[in-house]
């Protein structure tokens, strides 16, 4: 049953990716990127990768479809005719990716248990992260207390990203009352659900915040999921008052604090006479400073994560009203 | 717990039974606010009735609880969206078919 | 119950397979989003069925941020449509 709901799965995303090949209309395109995210994130759960599932669903299928549509509010909605002669470059991808599916002739054969990627680390992790970690969602412990350093490295990674997008578009404050009413000023609808639902959504980023430990999510998923909250906020109710809310020069300030915080947890360990990000110092049990690191790691990056989406999502957004309005 | 069985398989299959009755509308019906309509009502309905036959078959714990969220949710979001989407069309322009009709026929005249 | 929880993703996987094609193929750009929410909306309910099929029941997790980012999307797309031009 799993194995046909993976090809049927599997049919769709071929399909959809093709039919976005040939389709000339940008605003179309970026829909059925969005079919695509959510159909990759299906194939995620049914490989039972949830954590992964999460991600893809929330950044993939939400976040990069915004953006995505900022940026074409930006540009132009048709593709423009190519006048190359597109023989070459055919040529070129046709080699590579027979390259790449003879590559795949030697891979080891799916879900084997002797496969190389089960028999070094991975069996280390499973017998004995309960009993270093004690978290029962493992996924939660090799990010965030073994391979902490790294997830250290991503977090600074998503704050450069906020640095470079903002020097190259920044934010532009909106002069009062200077919008006509759009057509969409007037969705009473919308406007009366969404105070009704943008709470609920907070409240679900909360939960996917502090129940990471024990089920799918973490601080990546909740900062996206918190940023999607205040960004249906802006789309509804025009981005002036979403910057009454939650200022820009605020985000900056958060998403610095978000991974300060994580770099401080690790100075602490130091000062407390451990390593770099070594939990077990935290607190006079192990188990238990594991605990108390893990949750203020994830929050320092479920913060910066919901500051740096925000801002970019600024920075788009403002761009748009801006060029569109005159 | 035989009957809740029984029970919720109806709920299920009158849930797709909806649901797929929604999908042909998609194609069938003559203009685009017909579509909606056919898309967004059997929408909600499947909705209510595939979750309502999952929580029958939940012990009543976090689990009743998530899928009464996403019950709530739904119900709440997705007439909204059709709402918003038909308003939009008619913004947009788009005709219904008696009207598109009349037009064709005030041209042709 | 396994066999009607699979009937069940069955059908709702047909559902969204027309869906898709509906917002693959579609006469307006309307038709389209309403193609691709209809597609979201069936999503939820695959995802939801599919967890007590798998007897995995913390896919719901999945299932409403599946529920919350369609709405988003929706919205966004809606917002988005009204700053560029038609493509007629």
């Amino acid at each position: 049953m799993g194995e046909l709901i993976d090809l049927v799965l599997l049919a769709m995303l071929a399909i959809t990716a093709i039919r976005i090949i040939f389709l000339k209309d940008l605003f179309a395109v970026v829909m059925l990127f969005g079919i695509y995210s959510f159909l990759s994130a299906l194939i995620f759960i049914n490989l039972d990768a949830v954590d992964v599932a999460f991600t893809e669903a929330s950044v993939g299928a939400g976040i990069s479809t915004v953006l995505m549509l900022g940026t074409l509010a930006l540009t132009n909605r048709k593709e423009k005719e190519s006048s190359h002669s597109s023989i070459l470059p055919l040529l070129v991808v046709c080699i590579t990716g027979a390259a790449l599916i003879y590559g795949t002739l030697d891979m080891p054969p799916f879900g084997h248990p002797n496969n190389p990627v089960h028999e070094h680390v991975a069996p280390r992790y499973i017998e004995e992260s309960p009993k270093e970690v004690g978290l029962p969602n493992m996924v939660t412990s090799v990010l965030a207390s073994y391979r902490g350093f790294d997830t250290l490295g991503e977090t600074v990674v998503v704050f450069a990203a906020v640095i470079g997008v903002l020097s190259l578009l920044g934010v532009r404050r909106q002069e009062e009352n200077d919008t006509p009413e759009s057509g969409f000023r007037a969705h009473h609808v919308l406007q009366v659900v969404a105070r009704v639902v943008i709470p609920l959504i907070i409240l679900f980023a909360l939960y996917v915040q502090f129940h990471g430990d024990f089920g799918p999510g973490g601080g990546f998923q909740a900062g996206v999921i918190a940023a999607a909250a205040f960004i249906l906020y802006s789309l509804v109710f025009g981005l002036s008052s979403a910057f009454a809310v939650v200022g820009p020069k605020f985000l900056q300030l958060l998403a610095s604090i978000g991974v300060l915080l994580y770099a401080s947890v690790g100075l602490f360990s130091i000062y407390k006479g451990g390593q770099f990000l070594d939990y077990n110092k935290l607190a006079a049990d192990p188990i238990v400073g594991q605990h108390y690191g893990i949750i203020i790691i994830e929050l320092g990056v479920g913060i910066t994560v919901f500051a740096v989406m925000l801002s970019i999502f600024y920075a788009f957004g403002s761009q748009a009203e801006r060029s569109n309005i005159r | 717990m035989f009957i809740l069985d029984i029970v919720s398989s109806i709920l299920l299959f009158a849930g797709i039974f909806f649901g797929l009755s929604g999908a042909f509308g998609l194609f069938k019906f003559p203009d685009f606010f017909t579509r909606v309509h056919a898309a967004s009502v059997t929408d909600s309905i499947a909705t209510i009735l595939i979750l309502f036959g999952l929580i029958l078959q939940t012990s009543f714990d976090i689990n009743t609880a998530k899928l009464l969220f996403i019950l709530a949710f739904l119900m709440i979001t997705s007439p909204t969206a059709s709402h918003a989407l038909a308003k939009s069309a008619r913004h947009g322009g788009l005709l219904t078919l008696p009207e598109a009709n009349a037009k064709q026929q005030e041209q042709t005249r | 119950m396994t066999e009607v929880y699979t009937t069940v993703c069955i059908a709702i996987l047909v559902v969204m397979a027309m869906a898709l094609a509906r917002a693959m193929s579609a006469p307006t750009v309307y038709d389209r989003i309403l193609g691709v929410n209809m597609f979201g909306t069936k999503t939820v309910l695959f995802i939801a069925v599919g967890g007590y099929l798998m007897g995995r029941p913390d896919f719901l997790d999945i299932a409403i941020v599946y529920a919350l980012i369609n709405f988003i999307g929706m919205v966004a797309v809606l917002r988005f449509f009204e700053y560029t031009a038609p493509v007629e």
